[in-house]
């Protein structure tokens, strides 16, 4: 499970990282969604990979003292809520001002100009 | 509990919440209405600089203020604590919002779309940040602000705006990537969130876990230090702060402050301050030598104040990163100094620059560096004796006032400030190292830089200025470059006040027991 959640998150930063050293807009937005994807999922594997645990804690109605360790931590989870959120306004914006650049320069590279062959 | 005690005792929560629904109200109002927008946004902003005086003025040892947002407990809630660094940028920030609101009044708040919005959505994104005691809201905070500032930075549109903000806005996206992985390695390893309650865990974390901890450290340090504009991670920094509009870029040189307050806030409060003060140091040190070589190669006003803005966040990096509580008291000091010296040059930018014809500078210099200029020399000498007129006069003046600021010529503050980092530095005791001395140099370096850069620059559009026309300036355009000025010259009389409020607000910095005894207790 964590060699399988680990690769995930490999593939997606290296391709996002590799797209953003691309030279069109285009390819460095879609990086920067890749790369905000692979750090998600590592905020989610901060709280450490279980299989099977609930975040909601449902012992201490009944009055049992809750033991922490059998439960998956809610807190990363909570997280990774807003930096998804967060990303997606971002990204949002950064594709407003791509769209901008392409129609004020006429082109799609990223300085806002063709490389001289 | 008297209505006063209760609005006392909910202060803090103020310079976020306030711009927060200011800006958030005024986004469904029209734009014709700008006159409403205006107002509401300059009273909100000035109930804010009063609401940041109010923290000041009561700053307690160590800390003025925690509040529990919610009134959740410390390590489990988020706090907001006010103490005397944070009460000092709060006011800052206030400070630069009203000038920059104030100059936008002649025209640039009819540039663009939401401008008041956008202004307000920053104020309370600076405000967060600086108030906040716990790493994941800094980061949403630091969301807010950057958000704010990606409008700001287009603000005006036009083809060279846009380019240089798609820069801006796709570093700090990935800057801001970094900032999470760190913050969420850090949570992982010590499980916690709050910045008191991490700096108690840390030392207490497996071995095997330590170097997990310190990368999670090292991430959170470059993604501050991308705000800052440390080189070699700063090189987004002048293009997109000399394209901004002139207000936004007058907002914008508080903006890298933020990154330099978030170093000196969790790396003094959590880790110690103790591991990667040469790094900081050294980085501090290129930083400067960056920044030297952008004054002297600066061809446009606003590169030249953006390469100032560099050299400023070298110095503060360098000097944190050298020296004790002294050096940072100073720090402090040059830091407040710096950023309204910078702030007024960049509003002092765009008003000098309409008298020019676009190029005219490049022309100037380059002309300057390869002889070119010889031959006009022989021109009749009919202009000796000419009227200045009273607006290049005045503007002549500010810009003089700016650039000895920058410089850290006397009589000003920046002087003072510079003064008081050299005299902490090279303090017998314990003997000055050699980086020491490096920086000390640098630092009179940098200095000799910004006047052969603003003098010739001044020289150029003051005194040989080719086909002067006199710029059309408004009062309310004058009024806040004057204003960031007289506060500097206020900083200057008041040098001994100010010295020492930075001084104990260093010293509860460099000793952050006590801070977190304060944040943690029940």
């Amino acid at each position: 499970m964590e060699l399988v959640v680990a690769l995930g998150i490999a593939v997606l930063a290296g391709s996002g990282v590799w797209l953003v050293l691309r030279p069109r807009t285009f390819q460095v937005a879609i990086g920067l969604s890749l790369l905000s994807y692979a750090v998600n999922l590592f905020i989610f594997v901060m709280g450490w990979v279980r299989e099977g645990r609930v975040p909601i804690v449902d012992e201490a109605a009944a009055g049992v003292v809750p033991d922490p360790a059998r439960f998956a931590d809610p807190l990363p989870q909570a997280l990774v809520l807003t930096a998804i959120v967060i990303a997606f306004a971002t990204t949002a914006l950064f594709l407003v001002v791509l769209l901008a650049a392409r129609g004020l320069t006429g082109t799609d590279h990223v300085d806002g100009r063709e490389p001289e062959e | 509990m008297t209505l006063a005690g209760q609005l006392a005792a909910h202060l803090i929560v103020l310079p976020v919440v306030l711009p927060l629904a200011v800006g958030a109200l005024l986004l469904p109002l029209d734009e014709r209405r700008h006159t409403l927008k205006a107002a509401a946004s300059l009273a909100c902003a000035t109930a804010v600089a009063a609401a940041a005086a109010a923290l000041a003025a009561r700053a307690g040892d160590p800390v003025t203020h925690v509040y529990p947002l919610g009134d959740w407990p410390a390590p489990f809630g988020i706090v907001l604590v006010a103490d005397r660094l944070s009460a000092a940028m709060v006011l800052l920030a206030a400070l630069l919002g009203l000038a920059a609101l104030a100059f936008s009044l002649a025209r640039w708040e009819r540039a663009g779309p939401h401008f008041h919005s956008l202004v307000q959505f920053l104020l309370a994104g600076l405000n967060g940040a600086f108030l906040t005691g716990d790493l994941f809201n800094l980061f949403v905070f630091f969301e807010l602000l950057l958000a704010a500032s990606y409008g700001l930075a287009v603000h005006g549109s036009g083809a060279p705006r846009v380019r240089a903000s798609l820069h801006y806005i796709a570093i700090n996206l990935a800057a801001s990537l970094l900032f999470l992985v760190g913050v969420t390695l850090l949570y992982g390893i010590a499980g916690s969130l709050n910045m008191a309650d991490l700096a108690l865990r840390l030392p207490k974390i497996a071995a095997a876990d330590r170097a997990l901890a310190e990368i999670g450290a090292a991430m959170l340090g470059v993604a501050f230090l991308v705000k800052a504009g440390m080189w070699p991670l700063g090189f987004w920094l002048p293009a997109t702060y000399a394209a901004a509009a002139a207000p936004a870029a007058a907002l914008f040189s508080i903006l890298s402050k933020v990154g330099v307050y978030a170093v000196v806030r969790v790396w003094l409060v959590v880790f110690g301050g103790g591991p990667g003060a040469e790094f900081l140091a050294w980085g501090g040190m290129a930083t400067i030598a960056f920044g030297v070589l952008g004054v002297l190669a600066a061809q446009e006003l606003g590169r030249l104040a953006a390469a100032s803005l560099i050299v400023s966040s070298g110095t503060l990096l360098a000097a944190v990163g050298l020296g004790g509580p002294l050096v940072t008291a100073a720090a402090l000091y040059y830091l407040v100094a710096s950023t309204l010296g910078i702030a007024a040059l960049f509003l002092l930018v765009e008003l000098v620059g309409r008298s020019r014809a676009p190029g005219a500078d490049i022309l100037a210099v380059t002309a300057d560096a390869f002889g070119l200029a010889g031959e006009d020399e022989d021109e009749p000498e009919e202009e000796v004796g000419v009227v200045i007129p009273a607006t290049m006069a005045l503007l002549g003046l500010a810009f003089a006032g700016a650039a000895l600021l920058v410089a850290g010529m006397p009589p000003l503050a920046g002087f003072l400030a510079k003064f008081a980092i050299l005299a902490a530095l090279l303090a017998p005791d314990p003997a000055p190292g050699w980086p020491v001395w490096t920086l000390a140099a640098l630092l009179v370096v940098s200095g000799l830089a910004a006047v052969i850069g603003f003098g010739r620059a001044g020289v150029r559009v003051f005194w040989a200025a080719e086909n002067p026309t006199v710029p059309r300036v408004r009062l309310i355009e004058m009024l806040p470059v004057g204003a960031l000025l007289a506060a500097c010259v206020v900083l200057t009389v008041a040098a001994a006040p100010a010295m020492r409020y930075a001084e104990q607000a260093a010293r509860a910095l460099h000793a952050p027991a006590g801070y977190i005894d304060e944040v943690l207790r029940p």
